[in-house]
């Protein structure tokens, strides 16, 4: 299932303003790589074109490539719809929709792609995706009650058996943990280790000790000042990163000297 | 919200961020006290408005009851022969229901025609328009609301009348097997399908502007998960937009109903009026509403029919009073799922 995903001189623009540039990098299936760096460097910005999740601001769009298993996500006769469905993505505050039961919210993305599923089918696709976001035990009781009665760890995790209801290839996630307490910071993490096994996962993390936990390969990112776009300063196994970084911006943010 | 909470940030403009504590450290009382004033002056303001709305209700029902008991409490005969509009009707109660059932039956039609369509203008400018046009359309709905009602009625008599005319006709004798369009289909068109359509454009702005609001204030972050998930722009509407805007869009109908139900110089201007229980929307002399009834009446009425004709008043406050009951209870049946908590 899991893919991968290949960048090359990607320019993120919101309207005429150029938000990232010249990215360029390879990112490997089954494997967790994150993104880290300041404020404003663009790496959400840049981690929402790899699911066309920018173009959804007016006036944002991008020139180069994102190719996922050798396709080009930008290509002229590619759906984003259809890339969506492919890459998942979980984002920084927990959101499921607060109309729709806990049962409901897992099985929103699929009724979508596909609105005839058997009740059986559909059950049997509630307890395995809340399973494998670690959930199951604690809300297996309660699946009509709104998804909004949850507490926040609850909920991300929730958005989290949300994305993988419909089985993509690569799941993006946007500061999954920065709302939750540090309990439900290790759940989540846990559960990150968990489905690496299955997925590409790209996480952009505030939280250095995070991305040093989580990831097999972390990406700095730096902007040079404001009004500037923000590039790809470098990316690497993060134990190199964290360790021995090539460039010497990496090592001065990660030790803490500024950021 | 309480008044005993003194918020730091009350204490005078000016000081640098650690002069307020060490003054109030000085003087204890007397910030707290200042705040105390103004938030209890404040409270009692806001308890006042909120008051005052159920003196006026008050007020309404009262006078209501009050001038229409004379009316209620007379017997038939002789409020038969002391109000000459009751057409023979064998009591108030007799005559009130056809008035109740063509004033509920017009402000329905209207709602069933203007909600879809409120509704879609109110999707393309918050969803699909661009910004430019979204702006302009929405000021040009807005108007609407702003045309005097007489002016809807001379319109809807003197030219949406004529230019439907056909097309009733036409109704009449291709699905006049439907209740709704049997009958002699009236050569005016000033029937109650007429009224519906002109108290549709009536209502029609303010469905729009409150079910548009509600629509922008759907969270971006709902909208953004649906996208995510593989949604279409329909799609995500249908998940995310129209489920979080469900009680908004009831309360805009509701308010539309009650304009609809409350109409006055349309109805008149447009509708031959009747007192029968029919369901012809295409026949003439079938149906009169209450409000249009009583401006038609009131003017050349003795004090017996006065009090009649605020009878047939009280009755219509009672329909809006149930409808608008109805509506919050349709709202609070689904509370935990509304996204308030």
């Amino acid at each position: 299932m899991a893919q991968r995903i290949d960048v090359k001189d990607l320019n993120i623009y919101y309207g005429d303003f150029k938000a990232v540039a010249d990215v360029g990098m390879a990112i490997e299936p089954r494997s967790v790589t994150a993104f880290i760096g300041p404020s404003g460097c663009g790496k959400s910005t840049f981690l929402r074109t790899l699911n066309r999740m920018h173009e959804v601001i007016p006036g944002a769009h991008v020139e180069g490539t994102v190719a996922v298993d050798g396709v080009d996500l930008y290509g002229a006769d590619v759906d984003p719809v259809a890339v969506r469905r492919q890459v998942g993505m979980v984002f920084q505050r927990p959101n499921p929709f607060p109309t729709m039961s806990i049962e409901e919210n897992v099985l929103a993305g699929v009724r979508l792609n596909n609105k005839r599923i058997s009740k059986s089918d559909a059950a049997d696709l509630v307890e395995v995706s809340l399973r494998s976001a670690n959930l199951w035990t604690e809300v297996k009781d309660r699946l009509n009650r709104p998804g909004s009665g949850l507490s926040g760890g609850q909920q991300q995790r929730l958005c989290i058996a949300r994305a993988i209801a419909v089985k993509p290839q690569v799941l993006l996630m946007d500061e999954p943990c920065s709302a939750l307490d540090p309990i439900s910071t290790l759940a989540i993490e846990d559960l990150i280790s968990e489905l690496k096994s299955a997925y590409t996962i790209v996480i952009v993390t505030h939280n250095m000790q995070q991305a040093a936990r989580v990831s097999d390969r972390t990406a700095f990112f730096n902007l040079a000042g404001v009004g500037q776009p923000g590039r790809l300063v470098e990316i690497d196994d993060t134990g190199t990163i964290f360790s021995s970084p090539r460039e010497q911006a990496t090592e001065d943010y990660i030790s803490g000297r500024f950021g | 919200m309480t008044s005993t909470q003194s918020p730091p940030d009350a204490a005078p403009v000016g000081p640098p961020p650690l002069a307020p504590p060490a003054r109030r450290r000085g003087r204890p009382g007397r910030v707290r006290v200042r705040d105390r004033g103004m938030s209890r002056a404040f409270r009692w303001l806001a308890t006042g408005a909120g008051a005052l709305i159920l003196v006026v209700l008050a007020a309404v029902a009262v006078f209501l009851v009050v001038k229409a008991w004379p009316a209620i409490t007379e017997p038939t005969d002789q409020l038969v022969a002391e109000v000459p509009w009751l057409h023979g009707a064998s009591s108030l109660l007799s005559f009130v229901g056809p008035l109740i059932f063509g004033t509920v039956l017009a402000a329905a039609l209207a709602l069933l025609i203007a909600t879809p369509i409120a509704l879609g203008i109110a999707l393309f400018i918050s969803h699909y328009a661009p910004r430019r046009l979204a702006a302009g359309l929405g000021y040009v709905v807005d108007l609407l609301a702003a045309i005097p009602s007489v002016v809807y009625g001379l319109w809807g008599g003197l030219v949406l009348a004529p230019f439907v005319q056909p097309v009733w006709s036409w109704l009449g004798e291709t699905l006049g097997w439907i209740p709704f369009f049997s009958g002699d289909v009236s050569p005016t068109a000033r029937v109650l399908l007429t009224v519906g359509l002109v108290l549709a454009v009536m209502i029609l702005p303010i469905i729009t502007a409150v079910s548009r609001e509600v629509f922008l204030q759907t969270p971006r972050l709902h909208e953004e998960a649906a996208l995510a998930l593989g949604a279409t722009r329909w799609e995500m509407i249908r998940t995310a937009v129209l489920p979080f805007a469900r009680s908004g869009i009831i309360s805009a109908a509701m308010l539309g109903l009650g304009r609809a139900l409350g109409e006055t110089m349309a109805v008149l201007m447009i509708l031959s009026p009747g007192f029968l229980y029919s369901f012809k929307l295409l026949v003439a002399g079938q149906q009169q509403t209450i409000a249009a009834n009583i401006a038609a009446q009131f003017a050349e009425a003795s004090p017996m029919s006065v009090s009649a004709l605020i009878a047939t008043g009280l009755a219509l406050f009672v329909i809006t009073l149930f409808v608008n009951m109805t509506a919050r209870w349709i709202v609070s049946r689904r509370k935990d799922f509304s996204g308030a908590n």
